[in-house]
């Protein structure tokens, strides 16, 4: 393995394939603060240069997470598709990236070659993509996946209205997703962040919101983002949940600073198939977002984006009916500015994608860092042409349990019109009889949430 | 069970929103009720009259002090379905709803409250503890390693660990071994110790009382991090540690805080063995409703000899 190039006169020699990874990313701070960052672009460039010409083998027999110490690494090792992966091992990270993006290669064989890459072969492919490169070979990949409703079709912006509550209570919640359902928002999902983490008051916002849902005869999932244990606990109650969530991180340590490993997630999934309330057969919801690992200490030396993409490489082996980046949400440690939580967004949903994922992002960030809302129209409307299957929606974007912004109902709402998009089939139809939605815009009547009433 | 913890609790409250009448009557009037934010860098320029300089800011005039944080609970809707079940939805949520739209893009005056009230929750997050505050409670102060609030921003890892100066000050002062530690931090908002300290406090107190259990000595972490409970416990091994801590503003409030709670917290330990309560706030769970939560969770927390997801609430 070639681990050592010239560039502009200077010779660079890496020391092993993880900071080769770290120094070939795009800058940000949280790789300078794990302190693996390039020093500056000619160091970056210099990584670039190796790692293309680096072969899908010489990335699969250098692990960079040994399996003997990782669950997260074996889930990965043992999802890979044995009899592609011999097709493709020669090839080095540039041919990769050049078949990802030729013509040749279509969704079909997208989602083929997916099979036998890892998820460090992934994210070797982003980190030698501009941000276009992955806004077209994403566009490429359709996942389309079904629960109670399907989303994720060709011309489909879906949604989650998150009509979360500081105190959880049940009328004030139910107020934002009146609002948030009169602009056409909620066809993903319904899902409440709860700020009490018990298994009763998760049971009664699934309670409330299935009510709601079966009132009104709305085509779409419910959701509580509670830990998965205490979800689990409120669903053997009789807690009625269309979907399961947990968030993920890229390594075994990572998840268990989450208090989740293996072992429970697949439990999660028995449960749902036995106790879940939707048809599926995706019960999935997942959350991720760069950073998240190195919080914990629990990254492995290892760069960001190379650690998301492991988590999608956990996710994948649950068949989730939806997985999104939170892409700014922690703060400016590890996405420093708009430059970086831009390309993050664009490097998250490409990952994802190429795992055969239903990617979506919610576009956001917090009022330590050095971003404003300016910044989330140009992601939401870059992601909305890169094919992405959801996005969030909180009312005027001000979560005012979370404290930060995503996009708005009214962003969702643009993001549509703007780029001809729709929402999912079934929930159209359900706009159009409920008199919110005529030929895919908002009638006179969308955005009077006492219509619920 | 659980029932018989809410009925604790609710006990509890009762007593205390009682005492806290008499108490808040002579405590001295927080700064951060009128919205005032003092800046822990540089101060604001002073408003000036005569701006020369090429590119200066419009002169300020702080004629109001700064702009409240209720925001207004008016409708735009032009013609709701129902307008009585309008003001109900309104009054149910601080959330941004009912606002109306011009054709998909919000009216200009929701437009422009929503960038003011960002530019308050920026300036939040440089703001400094009242001593005033801090001296009510005799809290004391240490820093951790944050050094300044940029690299404090830039650095968790630095405000996961106190100096070297700090750690002599516990070592002096403080009780070793304690029952139960209380610790309170800026963290990411100073206003939310400011505006929420002065009820949690005696709440929480006397909550731990009820149970019979003992404190240490309190002290005030000046650029800490929710992992600096670890330092804090390896220094001072406490059964059980709380840190009260400012959370990242948000829009609505920059005072939410929260506190987050550790069963012998020790260096390594994991997040998902501490537990949390947050949005402690006005608008969220009100103060002094979480001081007695916090000790409820305390004495389940020395029962069970466990924190975090092990923790049975
Ligand atoms: C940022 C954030 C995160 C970040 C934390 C990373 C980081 N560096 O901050 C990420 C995305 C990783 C995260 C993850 C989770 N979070 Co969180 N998080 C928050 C948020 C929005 C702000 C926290 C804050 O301001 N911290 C203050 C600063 C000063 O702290 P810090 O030292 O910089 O960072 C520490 C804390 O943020 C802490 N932390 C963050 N979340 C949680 C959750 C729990 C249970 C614990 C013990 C600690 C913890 O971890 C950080 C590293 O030490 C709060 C909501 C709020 N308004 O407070 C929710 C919140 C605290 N999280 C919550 C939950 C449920 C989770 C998850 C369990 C979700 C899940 N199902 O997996 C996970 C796992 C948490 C864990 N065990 O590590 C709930 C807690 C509910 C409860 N009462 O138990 C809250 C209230 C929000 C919510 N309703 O979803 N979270």
């Amino acid at each position: 393995m070639n681990t050592k190039t010239t560039v502009l006169g200077q010779t660079y020699q890496f020391r092993d394939l993880k900071e080769v990874f770290a120094k070939a990313n795009e800058d940000k701070s949280g790789d300078q603060l794990a302190g693996i960052a390039a020093a500056d672009s000619r160091e970056r460039v210099a990584a670039k240069q190796v790692l293309a010409d680096l072969t899908l083998a010489d990335i699969r027999n250098n692990p960079m997470v040994p399996a003997e110490e990782d669950e997260v690494s074996r889930v990965i090792e043992e999802g890979i598709n044995e009899k592609i992966y011999n097709e493709i091992k020669n090839w080095s990270v540039a041919e990769l990236r050049e078949y990802i993006l030729s013509h040749q290669a279509g969704d079909n064989e997208l989602k083929r070659i997916s099979r036998g890459l890892s998820s460090e072969m992934i994210a070797a492919t982003a980190k030698l993509m501009s941000n276009l490169d992955l806004i077209t070979a994403a566009s490429k990949i359709k996942v389309v996946t079904h629960a109670n409703t399907a989303i994720g079709q060709r011309g489909v912006l879906a949604s989650r209205v998150q009509p979360n509550h500081p105190s959880d209570n049940v009328q004030g919640i139910k107020a934002s997703l009146y609002e948030g359902l009169s602009y056409g928002i909620g066809d993903a999902v319904i899902g409440i962040n709860p700020v009490i983490d018990t298994a009763d008051s998760v049971k009664d916002i699934l309670n409330m919101t299935k009510d709601v849902m079966t009132k009104f005869d709305i085509p779409t999932q419910n959701c509580v983002l509670a830990h998965v244990s205490t979800q689990m606990r409120a669903i053997r109650n009789g807690a009625p949940a269309d979907l399961i969530f947990q968030s993920l991180a890229g390594s075994e340590k990572g998840n268990n600073a989450f208090g989740i490993d293996v072992a429970l997630l697949d439990e999660a999934d028995e449960l749902m198939r036995k106790e879940g309330t939707s048809y599926g057969p995706n019960f999935w919801y997942f959350e991720t977002g760069q950073g998240s690992e190195l919080s914990a200490e629990a990254h492995h030396g290892m760069d960001q984006v190379t650690m998301e993409a492991r988590c999608y490489g956990l996710a994948r082996k649950y068949n989730p009916f939806i997985v999104n980046t939170v892409v700014g949400f922690i703060g400016p440690e590890y996405l420093y500015d708009s430059r970086q939580v831009i390309r993050a967004g664009l490097e998250d949903h490409y990952m994802g994608k190429m795992h055969g994922l239903p990617m979506g992002c919610d576009v956001c960030y917090t009022n330590h860092m050095k971003v404003d809302q300016n910044d989330m129209d140009n992601l939401g409307i870059l992601l909305s042409s890169a094919g992405v299957n959801f996005v969030i929606g909180v009312a005027m974007a001000d979560d005012v349990m979370l404290n930060y912004q995503s996009t708005s109902f009214h962003d969702i709402a643009a993001f549509r019109e703007v780029m001809g998009l729709r929402p999912a089939p079934d929930f159209e139809k359900w706009l159009e009889k409920m008199g919110i939605m005529e030929n895919g815009r908002l009638t006179a009547k969308a955005g009077d949430p006492t219509i619920f009433m | 069970m659980e029932q018989q913890l809410d009925f604790l609790v609710d006990k509890v409250v009762a007593e205390l929103q009682k005492k806290l009448g008499e108490v808040s009557e002579q405590a001295p009037s927080p700064k951060t009720e009128t919205g005032l934010i003092q800046l822990r860098s540089e101060p604001k320029a002073e408003p000036v009259a005569n701006a020369t300089a090429a590119p200066t800011p419009a002169p300020v005039v702080n004629e109001q002090p700064a702009p409240s944080k209720e925001p207004e609970r008016t409708t735009h809707v032009p013609n709701p379905k129902y307008k009585e079940g309008l003001d109900e939805l309104l009054s149910s949520t601080p959330a941004r709803i009912g606002v109306w739209r011009t054709g998909v893009r919000p009216l200009t005056k929701t437009m422009l409250e929503l960038r003011r009230d960002h530019a308050a929750a920026v300036d939040a997050v440089y703001g400094e503890v009242s001593q005033a505050v801090l001296d009510q409670f005799s809290l004391f102060t240490v820093e951790t390693q944050y050094d300044n609030t940029e690299n404090y921003l830039k650095r968790p890892d630095m405000g996961r660990i106190l100096t070297e100066e700090g750690v002599r000050m516990l070592q002096e002062r403080c009780q070793k071994k304690p029952q139960v530690q209380i610790v309170v931090s800026d963290g990411l908002s100073a206003a939310a110790v400011d505006a929420n300290l002065k009820d949690v406090l005696p709440s929480l107190m006397d909550s731990l009382k009820s149970y019979g259990l003992t404190c240490g000595t309190p002290f005030f972490i000046k650029g800490g991090r929710v992992a600096s409970m670890d330092h804090v416990g390896e220094i001072l091994e406490p059964e059980v540690l709380v840190l009260l801590i400012g959370e990242r503003p948000g829009l609505v409030t920059a005072h939410s805080m929260s506190a987050y709670m550790c069963y012998r917290p020790r260096k390594g330990m994991v997040e998902s063995e501490r537990t949390v309560i947050s949005n402690i706030h006005r608008q969220g769970t009100s103060p002094v409703e979480a001081g007695a939560h916090i000790g409820t969770i305390l004495s389940k927390m020395l029962e069970q000899k466990a924190s975090g997801v092990k923790l049975v609430l």
